[in-house]
């Protein structure tokens, strides 16, 4: 099995994070992973990224544009049969 | 339906309550998703325009909710209820707009997602070790909580803005707001492959920024040991932050 260079590897870690490799690709990161520190430290720190995304607040629409769309909504079904 | 009780409501649960005329159910799914509909917008028909094609969405789901089948998730038909609206409207305004999704290689080198997604002078050109890192990543300060979380949220949501769109709305529905890769997929008409080719870019982008960003910080941990014993646990393995550059010669 042909060993990665960590700038293969790091062109990996979405795919390796998603399972998506082939299972000899994700044999040959983990092995890379447990004897380069340089790339777990990487890897470490794209999962810190996805970490701190995860807790960016999202937009809005304004408050009183969503009560008009409750408002559209509650009108529409009381129309319905 | 309670809001409690819609948190953790099934998908059929909900939309046999919104299909029921529950203005609940429907006020729920308008407070969680417009967030992600309004980045997707943006990415395909800017900025201005982007609230004007969510609220046309909404009122299209209003209309015709009752005819969902759920063949998709109801989730996945909005955001293709939404993408469809805006490729409607790109189509009118197409003069300005920036490229619609899709799996061109065109696109896909617009958008920068050709080349390496870490700079090459980071790694080694030559000698035993060409491939590996010159000098190692250092580990970053654990951001988990307190005022150093504020900050990297801060600037990642700057960091965010500045990404190419079809980058900036992969990122946005997977990390930001936990849709699946399926559903990314289903709902920018994009292959597996290439949703995380855009996903890897944007996430590595990001990821330099950040690390500039606590280069430049004052109390970054990077130089010396007084800091990292401030900031108390670090993100990293132990031990990491050394080199390898007896392979340059």
């Amino acid at each position: 099995m042909e060993p990665l260079e960590c700038r293969e590897l790091v062109e990996l870690l979405t795919d390796y994070l998603d399972d998506a490799l082939p299972r000899t690709d994700a044999e040959r990161v983990t092995e890379h992973l447990e004897s380069c520190p340089g790339c777990r430290t990487y890897l470490d720190q794209l999962r810190g990224v996805i970490d701190v995304l995860g807790h960016i607040p999202a937009e809005q629409l304004p408050e009183a544009t969503q009560k008009g769309l409750v408002d559209t909504f509650r009108e529409f079904t009381a129309g319905q049969p | 339906m309670s809001r409690q009780a819609l948190d953790t409501a099934s998908e059929e649960s909900l939309v046999e309550h919104i299909k029921a005329g529950d203005p609940e159910a429907f006020e729920w799914i308008v407070n969680h998703w417009s967030g992600s509909m309004l980045s997707v917008a943006r990415s395909i028909v800017g900025t201005d325009l982007a609230s004007d094609v969510v609220q046309d969405t909404w009122l299209s789901v209003i209309r015709s909710v009752r005819r969902f089948e759920g063949r998709a998730s109801l989730r996945t038909w909005t955001f293709r209820i939404l993408v469809n609206a805006c490729h409607k409207r790109a189509k009118v305004q197409r003069a300005e707009l920036p490229a619609a999704f899709g799996d061109g290689a065109a696109a896909d080198s617009a958008d920068g997602t050709g080349g390496p997604s870490v700079d090459p002078g980071r790694f080694l050109s030559s000698g035993q070790w060409a491939g590996h890192w010159a000098v190692f990543p250092e580990p970053w300060p654990n951001p988990v909580d307190g005022a150093l979380a504020v900050e990297l949220r801060e600037q990642l949501a700057a960091a965010l803005a500045t990404l190419p769109s079809r980058q900036r709305a992969v990122v946005v529905l997977r990390d930001v707001n936990g849709l699946t890769s399926d559903e990314v997929c289903a709902i920018l008409e994009i292959t597996a492959e290439n949703q995380r080719v855009l996903l890897h870019r944007g996430r590595a982008t990001l990821r330099a920024r950040l690390e500039e960003y606590l280069d430049r910080r004052p109390v970054a941990v990077a130089h010396g040991g007084s800091a990292e014993e401030a900031s108390g646990e670090r993100i990293g393995p132990e031990g990491a932050g050394g080199g390898v550059d007896d392979g340059a010669s």
